[in-house]
């Protein structure tokens, strides 16, 4: 497996004499990506405070709170459109997790004929574009009366975030122990009770990851919700999309703040289960 | 007295057998329905519209004229090198940055909580944000070209590199590169995670440098657990809307763009090509990712 004899001669390089180097490396990568992180951040955070700031202005002239007072008035359509997105990611959510944990129990813990082709149908709809199909899938919709209705946003957001749950939960149930349940069936303990006392814990950072890319997924979806919503289902996607292309900076800006947001208080809450040390995230790797 | 045992087991197994065929369908019947409805039927409708089956509009016809239509447009063959080139590019700058940044963070070191978690604080962030953010850091008047002028690199904003709106997509590529470093660096790290550290410390008993260490034994045992995550993102930017739309030029323009403006051109006619626009892009998918699983398994067979 190692193939040492083969190696060029550019490979045979001693760097073991030189652990100065690694340090140097390593701390160089560490603030690459503090830097890298942060930097497409900060001018969103100076405009959305910014009153004018004309190139080649370091800082802007004036400060003020225009953006946001705008952006908290009930003008802006803000809060209406965050809630719709709240509403729909949550749902879209929910149905993702109860749909997603029978489906990645079956396809993590057994194998039967097909499945190749099931697991390949899943996955389907993330490799083949969103777009083709959900032009095509427009005319039924218009006669289903489900265009122009958050329901019909709700369904077409769970193509694209459905599969990611699934894959997710399958791997999750790879690495589970079903003696466990057994085990918990023979003291007497009833189908909910297991559920909730064993199987739940075990498959829970599976649930939390999942549930993360879903509702990410669900939050920062814009031309589905355009395509399928018609304009009448307004999402903080699809009102950012008015503004940055209108062209007010300061707006644009501290609109892109507010849809940050709740990512951020998502992510404070679920970082330690995306940490490898879960496994959350190897079911990816099970492609 | 053996046959009727025999009967008695068969008949038990073929029980069982049932009863764990009906589980399963009832486990995976309801996301198949979803997905099979949803995705199933709206490609089959996509494909029956592209070939011109419209009967809203009272076509009924069955023919190839929106794909030749949209394949000899003029803007095809720039659309689609573009594509390409954004989404190969940027899946690969995408994949050696998360490789070399899982590598260093996966060692223990000061603020390291702090450090994992703005380094997984990209995956939560909406690409429209962050296409904003690299257009008010890279664009002419952005960010950078302020700092540049403010140490006198440049002397006028027209003279700072154009990296929006530009003929090769370099925003486009930036934000995407932004987005999924830590999309694919946290599977790596929980591939990095699941060797633990056996292999390695046997490399290097029998004497591998790092860089051998690192060529030979991680590097050949990280790729198969990121091709699936590079596959998916080499997909998703192939066929994403959004960010080209904003930071990318009209012409020429990637290719959903341009699927996305025949579709709400008001003359219906256009509608057909749009569908053609969607099944091609589909297909090119396809085609890029089973070209990209081939090179990437011949590379880790050479390297293995």
């Amino acid at each position: 497996m190692i193939g040492l004899r083969r190696v060029p001669s550019w490979d045979r390089r001693e760097v073991k004499g030189c652990p100065a180097c690694f340090r140097v490396i390593h701390v160089a990568v560490i603030v690459a990506i503090v830097v890298g992180v942060l930097m497409p951040v900060i001018p969103l955070l100076v405009w959305s405070f910014s009153h004018s700031w004309f190139f080649p202005q370091i800082l802007p002239m004036e400060l003020s709170g225009r953006a946001w007072t705008y952006i908290g008035s009930p003008l802006s359509k803000v809060a209406n459109a965050l809630i719709n997105s709240l509403v729909i990611g949550g749902v879209v959510t929910i149905t993702a997790v109860l749909l997603g944990i029978p489906a990645g129990r079956a396809l993590g813990l057994s194998r039967f004929p097909g499945k190749t082709l099931v697991e390949f149908l899943i996955l389907a709809p993330i490799i083949v574009p969103g777009l083709a199909v959900i032009m095509g899938i427009h005319v039924l919709f218009i006669r289903l009366g489900l265009v122009d209705t958050l329901l019909g946003v709700v369904l077409v957001h769970l193509l694209p975030s459905l599969p990611y749950m699934i894959m997710v939960m399958s791997g999750v149930f790879a690495n589970y122990n079903v003696e466990f349940e057994h085990q918990a069936y023979s003291l007497g303990a009833g189908r909910i009770r297991t559920f909730v006392h064993v199987t739940l814990p075990a498959i829970l950072p599976g649930i939390v990851t999942g549930s993360l890319f879903v509702f990410l997924i669900s939050w920062s979806q814009y031309i589905l919700t355009v395509l399928i919503g018609g304009g009448r289902v307004i999402t903080l996607p699809v009102l950012l999309f008015a503004f940055a292309t209108a062209g007010d900076n300061s707006v644009t800006a501290a609109l892109c703040i507010v849809f940050l947001a709740p990512a951020i208080l998502i992510l404070l809450f679920t970082s330690r289960f995306l940490s490898g040390e879960s496994g959350a995230m190897g079911g990816f790797g099970r492609l | 007295m053996v046959g009727g045992y025999r009967k008695g087991l068969d008949g038990e197994r073929a029980a069982k057998i049932m009863n764990a065929w009906m589980s399963l369908i009832f486990m995976l019947a309801p996301a198949l329905v979803v997905i099979l409805v949803l995705f199933a039927g709206g490609l089959a409708l996509g494909l029956s519209q592209s070939l011109g089956y419209m009967p809203i509009i009272g076509a009924y016809g069955f023919s190839l004229d929106a794909y030749l239509q949209l394949i000899k447009s003029p803007g095809f063959v720039p659309s689609l090198l573009l594509t390409i080139f954004v989404s190969v590019l940027a899946t690969l700058i995408a994949v050696v940055l998360a490789v070399a940044t899982a590598l260093t963070l996966r060692k223990r070191f000061v603020g390291k909580k702090i450090v994992s978690f703005l380094y997984q604080f990209p995956l939560t962030v909406p690409h429209l944000v962050m296409a904003v953010g690299v257009l008010l850091l890279v664009s002419q008047s952005g960010l950078l070209a302020r700092a540049a002028f403010q140490v006198g690199l440049i002397g006028d904003s027209s003279q700072f590199p154009i990296l929006v709106f530009d003929d090769l997509g370099i925003g486009i590529i930036l934000v995407y590169v932004w987005k999924e470093v830590p999309f694919i660096g946290l599977i790596a790290l929980a591939v990095l995670q699941s060797m633990g550290n056996d292999y390695e410390e046997q490399a290097r008993t029998l004497g591998a440098n790092s860089w051998q260490t690192f060529r030979h034994v991680l590097l050949p045992l990280i790729i198969p657990g990121i091709l699936p995550g590079s596959i998916i993102i080499l997909a998703y930017v192939f066929s994403s809307f959004e960010v080209p739309f904003l930071l990318g030029k009209s012409f020429p323009a990637m290719l959903s763009v341009l699927s996305y403006r025949l579709y709400i051109d008001v003359d219906l006619d256009a509608r057909p090509q749009a569908m053609a626009m969607s099944i091609l892009i589909a297909v090119f998918v396809l085609i890029l990712v089973l070209f990209y699983r081939r090179l990437s398994q011949r590379i880790l067979r050479r390297s293995g």
